[in-house]
Formats: structure tokens, C-alpha cells, sequence
């Protein structure tokens, strides 16, 4: 269970990373990656993924 | 970029008869153009603040530089009039930028300009991004810079929906000027604008969304008012959406102590691949422009000599030496040398009071031989800064335009076209779309022209004149004024 990030999509802009409970998203070469192994998609955290929820761009971060 | 177009691609000036009457309807009172003049219309304190930053006072534009630096792209809100996709380095208008710079990278980069370009003054971090949001990285480089450059003026853009949350932080880093981007007071205005905005942990939308926005800012408003931070309101003027609007707001925000409300015009066109961009919504025209502003004069002080500069803009207002400063050119270690920042400010001290004295004489000269019902003057100004007319015609990718009657000499306001992508055109092009921007203004002062183009604008019935090169502005603009009704200069403007 976890979610990714469509790279072509990406702004870069970084507000997943902030949002995210977990630390789970990093800056990694060019763009912003979301390591499986800490995403719980914000469960017991929050109601909704907060990276899908501030991502400017819609389609970009969505279920793995 | 160097192109020395002027076209009026985003900013349209409507005919010349549409010009006229809307400036007919209302010349510029004193108290309608706000900083203009200095101390007279503001207490010293406030002065004190603003003096020296070119976004605050119209006088201080043509003195000082500002920079800003994109250090906080991550956005709380989604507006319609911005898509977080778009660079050009060819383009001109906020929230365009070409490089993102972690706070270190932007702590060197300014020590670098304030080492090249003494007039650096403002410091502001405007996006792409909301600086208020991005909170960390706005943080940090508003410390690094301070530590180096503590006379440096900070300066923060903002939507405002996180700001609250940052307000004590921002007073103890003498953060003494905040902008908040307020486009409505009314939700239902707002619903029209913003689709969606994030805030605590959630994504609203529709109308509900626009309602926390509008808490937020006016909340924003008042905590930064109380605690004596300067704040400029920027309002985008959308026809259709929140023009007559923007008369409600600029009453609200001058209530809640707003210094400045700066009202521009939307910059819309397909290829922004904005959602306005894409629905066809127009920008407003210059006429639209003037009118709202006239029509909101008396309401919070209103500032005409914005630029739209670009969120990674350089320099004066009006020039863009960001292509200097790409963080590929700014060296690995930069020590800050103070010495050409303060013989500068030097200069400029003794230099804007002779200015005003010499502006305060022309004035009085003019008034006393020329009738106070007499028609107003409009007149162009090629100018590099300092407040003089110092720029060869065919370098200028901008216009001052200044207003001249019996009253004195006003600033009016800015024409420019370098804010779009123009490249493509010849030569002849430039200067059709030069004089299509000097549309109604039949008076250019220059420093320098070619037989050429003096010839095709007197076609176009605009006189260029280079008579006054390196003179100071207002004197100029009264000489010429005074001589076009067939009066002698007078002794300020002839020594």
C-alpha cells in the first residue's frame, strides 16, 4: 500500500514532501520520489494522502 | 532579454480617444498617486520605510534595485490565472522563473548582486510558490541573507492562508514589508479564481474553499497592520470576475491599514496554459485599467508604477539583469564588499534632494504662467533611473509616462511589452509596436534618436525630443510643457 509520483507530471515544487507524516518523499536526482516502504497513504494520519491532496498537478501522485 | 520592443501585447492601450477621456475623467490627484512625493504625503516614519524600496514609493524606483529569489515553489492555493508548468526565460510576469535556488544558492546569489549592483536595497522572495506556505526554505533564506547583508530591506509575497501561523516569526527577522495577494472579499468572487486551496491537512474546493481564503487574508491583514508591517495589497483585475470588485476590496484593505493596493491587470493567452488562458478570459486594457484606479483613488494610496517583474527579476524596476546572475555565473565563495552600496546611497541622498528641489521650482515656475485650467500634457520618458532621461531611444524596452499641467509633474505610469515572448519581429516591426505604445502620449524625451525613428514618429504625430539628454525629469517635462504653450523656460529647468 503505497502511492507514487508520475515523474512527466512533476513540478518539483516540493509540497509533498512537507505534508507527507512520514517522510516517506525525497528529492532524488530530478524529482521528488516516494519511498514504499514508509508511505501508509496518510492512514491513522490523516483522512486523505496529503500528497495527492496539495499536488498542483492533477494524476501525478496516485495509488502504486 | 535585449529585444528593445515595446509591444502591448498583455497591456493594451485602447484608442487615443479612450485614453483621453479616461484621463480626462480624472487627472491624478495628489493623494491618488500616493508615494510619489515623498515626505510631504507621509508621515517620517512610514517614509523612513519606504524611502528607499522601489516597490513602496514611486521615487525609489528610480533609485533603487530590487531582487527577488525563487526559494519557496511548493502553493497552498490553485489560482486560474496561474499554471505551476510554465518557464520561459523570455517572459516577464509574476510567478515566471527560470532557476529554483535552495536558500544557500539564494544567500550567495544576493551577496553576489549587492556586490555588482550597489542599487540593491529589497530582497523579496515572490514565488513561483507562496513564501508564506514554503515557510522553511523562506525562513532559512531570510536568515543566511540577514546575517551578511543586515541593512538589507525583506520582503515577503504572499496569499496569505498560511501567514498567520508565521506572523511573530516574520517581525523577529525585520521583516518589515509583506504583500498580500487579495483578488476578493467575497467568496462567491472567489469561487470564480480559486478551485481548490489546502489548508489544514485538507483540500477544499468551490466556495467553501474561497471562504477560509478570504478568513485567512483578512486575518493576515490585520495582524500584520497591528503590529506595524508594512503591507501592500496586490489585487489581479479579471473583467468580468472581480473588476468592480476590486472597488470593494480597495475600501476593505485600506480600512485594515493597507499602505498600498496595487491593482494589475491580468495577463492572459493561451500558451500560458492557465486556466483563464485557456477559457478565452481576457485581460483588462490600459483605459479598463486607469478607470478602476481612478475610480479607487481615495480609497487606499494606489500604486501605478508596478512592473510585474518576474519572481527572479534583478535589478531596477524596469531592467532585468537576472540573466547576470544564473547560479552557473555566481561564484562558489562570495565575500560581501560594502563599499559600493554605501558611496552609492551617498550619492543618491544628495542627488533626490536636488532632484526635488529643482522638480519643486520647475513646478512653481509652471504654475505661476500657466493657467490652472490649462490641458494636461502627457509625455514619454526614456530613462534608465536616477530619475533623469539618460536612455538612447532605441535601447528602451519601456516608457515612463509622466503627466504635466498647471499642478506640477505626476508620474502616470509604465509602458512596457518586454513581459511576453517578442522575439521574431524585424527591425521596422520594433518600432511600429514602439509607436503603438506611445499611442496617445505626443511627446517622447530621450537621451538619443535616430534620424530614422524620429521621422517615422513624427509621421505617427509624436515629437521626439532629445534637447533635455541627462536632465532631470520633472524640469524637463515642464520646459517642454511651458514650450509647447509658447512660454520661456524657466531658471531651473534651463540650468
Amino acid at each position: 500500500m503505497s502511492y507514487q509520483i508520475v515523474v512527466k507530471n512533476c513540478t518539483v515544487c516540493g509540497a509533498c514532501e512537507f505534508e507527507c507524516p512520514n517522510a516517506a518523499i525525497a528529492f532524488e536526482s530530478d524529482t521528488f520520489v516516494i519511498d514504499p516502504e514508509l508511505c501508509t497513504e496518510c492512514e491513522g494520519n490523516f483522512d486523505t494522502p496529503q500528497c495527492a491532496a496539495v499536488c498542483p498537478v492533477p494524476e501525478t501522485c496516485i495509488p502504486a | 532579454m535585449s529585444a528593445n520592443v515595446i509591444s502591448l501585447d498583455g497591456l493594451q492601450v485602447a484608442s487615443r480617444d479612450d485614453l483621453t477621456k479616461a484621463i480626462e475623467t480624472q487627472g491624478c490627484e495628489s493623494s491618488a498617486c500616493g508615494t510619489s512625493d515623498g515626505p510631504a504625503d507621509m508621515d517620517p516614519a512610514t517614509w523612513e520605510k519606504v524611502k528607499d524600496h522601489p516597490c513602496y514609493s514611486e521615487e525609489a524606483h528610480h533609485y533603487f534595485a530590487r531582487m527577488h529569489v525563487a526559494v519557496a515553489p511548493a502553493c497552498n492555493i490553485q489560482c486560474n490565472y496561474c499554471n505551476r508548468k510554465y518557464d520561459c526565460a523570455n517572459e516577464s510576469r509574476p510567478g515566471v522563473v527560470s532557476e529554483r535556488l535552495t536558500p544557500e544558492a539564494a544567500a550567495r546569489k544576493v551577496i553576489a548582486v549587492a556586490n555588482e549592483i550597489p542599487q540593491l536595497s529589497v530582497l523579496g522572495i515572490a514565488g513561483p510558490g507562496d513564501g508564506g506556505y514554503d515557510w522553511k526554505k523562506t525562513k532559512a533564506t531570510f536568515e543566511k541573507v540577514a546575517e551578511q547583508l543586515p541593512d538589507i530591506k525583506l520582503c515577503l509575497s504572499s496569499n496569505g492562508l498560511a501567514l498567520p501561523d508565521h506572523i511573530d516569526e516574520l517581525m523577529d527577522m525585520n521583516v518589515d514589508h509583506v504583500t498580500l495577494t487579495i483578488n476578493m472579499i467575497d467568496p462567491e468572487v472567489g469561487e470564480k479564481i480559486y478551485p481548490w486551496i489546502f489548508h489544514d491537512h485538507k483540500r477544499h474546493t468551490g466556495i467553501e474553499a474561497s471562504r477560509i481564503l478570504h478568513e485567512r487574508q483578512m486575518q493576515s491583514l490585520d495582524m500584520l497592520s497591528e503590529r506595524g508591517i508594512l503591507v501592500k495589497v496586490n489585487s489581479v483585475m479579471i473583467p468580468g470576475i472581480n473588476d468592480k470588485h476590486l472597488m470593494e476590496v480597495n475600501k476593505v484593505v485600506k480600512q485594515k491599514g493597507a499602505f498600498l493596493h496595487n491593482i494589475m491587470p491580468l495577463i492572459s493567452a493561451p500558451e500560458h496554459g492557465t486556466v483563464f488562458g485557456l477559457n478565452g478570459q481576457r485581460g483588462p486594457n490600459a483605459a479598463e485599467l486607469k478607470e478602476l484606479q481612478d475610480a479607487c483613488a481615495g480609497g487606499a494610496n494606489l500604486m501605478r508604477h508596478c512592473r510585474q517583474c518576474r519572481a527572479d527579476a534583478v535589478g531596477l524596476l524596469g531592467e532585468d539583469r537576472g540573466q547576470e546572475f544564473t547560479m552557473d555565473l555566481v561564484p562558489e565563495e562570495v565575500s560581501y564588499d560594502p563599499s559600493k552600496r554605501e558611496a552609492y546611497r551617498d550619492w543618491v541622498a544628495e542627488e533626490r534632494g536636488e532632484r526635488r528641489a529643482a522638480a519643486q521650482e520647475a513646478k512653481a515656475e509652471t504654475s505661476a504662467v500657466v493657467a490652472t485650467d490649462a490641458e494636461a500634457l502627457l509625455v514619454a520618458v526614456a530613462t534608465k533611473g536616477g530619475g533623469r532621461i539618460n536612455q538612447h531611444f532605441g535601447h528602451a524596452t519601456e516608457f515612463q509616462i509622466f503627466e504635466v499641467d498647471a499642478e506640477g509633474v505626476r508620474f502616470v505610469t509604465h509602458r512596457r511589452c518586454d513581459n511576453y515572448c517578442v522575439g521574431g519581429y524585424g527591425e521596422e516591426d520594433k518600432l511600429d509596436l514602439v509607436i503603438k505604445t506611445l499611442e496617445g502620449i505626443p511627446v517622447i524625451l530621450c537621451a538619443k534618436i535616430g534620424d530614422c525613428p524620429r521621422e517615422a514618429l513624427e509621421e505617427a504625430g509624436i515629437e521626439a525630443v532629445q534637447d533635455y539628454a541627462f536632465e532631470y525629469i520633472e524640469t524637463s517635462v515642464s520646459a517642454v510643457y511651458r514650450a509647447r504653450m509658447g512660454l520661456p523656460a524657466a531658471e531651473a529647468e534651463i540650468a
